[in-house]
């Protein structure tokens, strides 16, 4: 196998992820979450996952080391998410990110999560073609991309003007008693539920624009629970759950289509780990194939934040030897994600 | 021996590079807020002025605080990373025996604290006898509460802060990596602590040991409550 050896780093959040990518093919993906410890408060703790970084680092990028069978002298380039993200997160792996460059004497590229988020599915589907559209959707995001060329030029079209889809699954997860994260438990209870049972609100669907909001439709379900609680009536999880589920997947999957459309694009790429719902990805695939457009979604382990596919942008940055971040590079929370790399 | 030594647990920066005698290189940046920033960038250059290369380092401390988390992590995270790349030992010191070092002789045999800013109107703190042995802490906690804290001579910069509430100040300076270095390479030299032998020296804080592992001194608990039931939207 040709090309630079690219070990990527993720600490945006609360996954401590290490990748090994070479080319397009993936060697190794060690994730250590702190996802358990974060699930009494009801959401992810800054602080918590800071520290469970911290202890997760070395031990996680060994794992990939192993996974990969090659040694950190094999090592051409290390990537690191710059941002967006948890700003005492982030700076775990950028400082990490540092001292592997510097000790390797290795380039170092720090890179947008977002375009990350785009650059994985090469790993699983192959090169990207020149433009498509991104939709990404996770508990901290949820925008929509024109992503001429995943290592050069990214442009966004359209994100949410409140709350991320993943936090909506979050907070309407807490109002039905299920545990956190809500994505994972809505889909469950949403199998066995009618998806037109309850009528929720879709926010900005007519307005025209690539935006998204969510706030309105939490606050939906959450008044619908309440005033059938008050009634002293069941709540009927499954209907509720599976309604709300399908005003989330319409919505993102309305807009998606109408971003091919407008731009002229013919391919959509669906990420973050809110791609890992499963009416999210049956329905995108239904619209997808009725409007010509090819639907390329990576596997739900590669839609979740991860060490590979930081390790995917890097490995397509180092392979055109495109110049390095230097060893001052900030960890940037609101990193535009027009910054793909930050020099 | 060519040790590297920094600190990131308090607004300073400090790396400093020691070779078994004598500190070769010493950078001190003082900015609260660009700890992930500065760190490599100081490191790379003091190796540099000294002209050596990573390669060449055979042990690694790092100030372990207490202090600031965000800008503490830093300092642990590059030590370990430093540690496994390079295959050297790597070991924490307590910042706060740092500072008691370079105060000691102001303290002319007398116990003393040693403190820094730990935010929300609380101190870290430790003390230390006449000699600069720590005798307690580290801890943290409102100056007020601090015993003897009103009559003890005091070092660190962050007596500036509480002048009313703490006593005579012997030493108003940050940290420094090159104190820092001194203290490891003089542990590192005893018989027993040496490189590539460093669990003899290496204890919990509080029991007298200078060095330990690289792992942060936190003393406080993440900030987190536990969420009582969801607020409601409609009115009861």
């Amino acid at each position: 196998m040709i090309g630079p050896l690219v070990l990527g780093i993720e600490t945006s959040c609360d996954e401590t992820g290490a990748g090994l990518v070479r080319g397009h093919e993936l060697l190794a993906d060690a994730v250590a979450s702190s996802v358990d410890e974060h699930a009494r408060f009801g959401g992810v703790v800054p602080e918590v996952a800071s520290r469970a970084h911290l202890e997760a680092m070395t031990p996680s990028v060994d794992r990939a080391l192993a996974q990969a069978g090659v040694t950190l002298a094999d090592v051409d380039a290390i990537a690191v998410t710059a941002g967006p993200g948890l700003a005492g997160a982030l700076l775990v792996g950028v400082a990490a990110a540092k001292a592997y460059a510097l000790t390797l004497g290795k380039p170092l590229y720090g890179v947008n999560h977002l375009a990350a988020h785009v650059a994985v599915d090469q790993l699983e589907h192959g090169p990207l073609p020149a433009p498509v559209i991104a939709l990404l959707v996770s508990g901290g995001h949820s925008s929509l991309l024109l992503v001429p060329d995943v290592a050069g030029e990214v442009i966004s079209l359209g994100s949410t003007v409140d709350d991320a889809a993943g936090e909506a699954y979050d907070k309407v997860a807490r109002v039905l008693g299920l545990p956190f994260p809500g994505g994972p438990p809505i889909d469950q209870a949403a199998r066995s539920g009618d998806p037109a049972a309850i009528a929720f609100p879709r926010g900005k669907y007519h307005d025209g624009s690539l935006d998204f909001s969510f706030a309105g439709l939490k606050t939906a379900v959450a008044r619908w629970v309440e005033e059938r609680a008050a009634r002293g009536e069941p709540v009927p999880v499954a209907d509720v759950a599976a309604s709300f589920q399908e005003a989330v997947a319409d919505v993102l999957t309305r807009k998606a289509v109408a971003a091919c459309r407008q731009h002229g694009v013919d391919h959509l790429v669906i990420g973050g780990g809110v791609a890992a719902n499963s009416r999210l990805r049956a329905l995108a695939g239904e619209r997808c194939a009725a409007a010509g457009i090819r639907l390329r979604v990576p596997r739900p382990g590669l839609c979740t934040d991860n060490g590979a596919m930081v390790a995917a942008l890097g490995s397509e940055l180092a392979s055109r030897g495109l110049p390095g971040s230097p060893l001052d590079l900030p960890a940037d929370s609101s990193l535009p994600v027009t910054e793909v790399v930050v020099r | 021996m060519l040790l590297l030594a920094f600190d990131t647990s308090t607004p300073a920066v400090t790396v400093a590079l020691h070779d078994g005698q004598r500190v070769l290189a010493e950078t001190v940046t003082v900015d609260a807020r660009r700890h992930g920033e500065l760190l490599a960038p100081s490191i790379a250059k003091v190796i540099a002025d000294a002209g050596a290369e990573p390669g060449d380092l055979t042990a690694i401390v790092t100030g372990v605080g207490p202090g600031p988390y965000t800008g503490l992590r830093v300092g642990v995270v590059t030590a370990r990373v430093f540690g496994r790349t390079l295959g050297v030992p790597v070991y924490g010191v307590c910042t706060l025996d740092v500072l008691a070092r370079a105060a000691g002789p102001a303290a002319a045999g007398r116990e003393f604290l040693a403190v820094t800013d730990a935010r929300r109107k609380e101190l870290y703190w430790a003390r230390y006898d006449g000699p600069g042995s720590r005798i307690a802490g580290p801890a943290v906690g409102r100056p007020a509460d601090i015993p003897d804290g009103a009559v003890l001579p005091v070092a660190g910069q962050a007596v500036a802060l509480y002048p009313d509430e703490l006593g005579e100040p012997i030493w108003r300076e940050h940290p420094s990596a090159a104190v820092l270095a001194e203290l490891a390479a003089e542990r590192l030299s005893v018989p027993g602590t040496g490189v590539g032998e460093p669990a003899a020296d290496l204890g919990a804080p509080g029991t007298g040991h200078v060095l330990l592992p690289p792992e942060p001194l936190y003393l406080r608990r993440p900030d987190a409550r536990v969420p009582g039931p969801p607020k409601r939207v409609t009115s009861p």
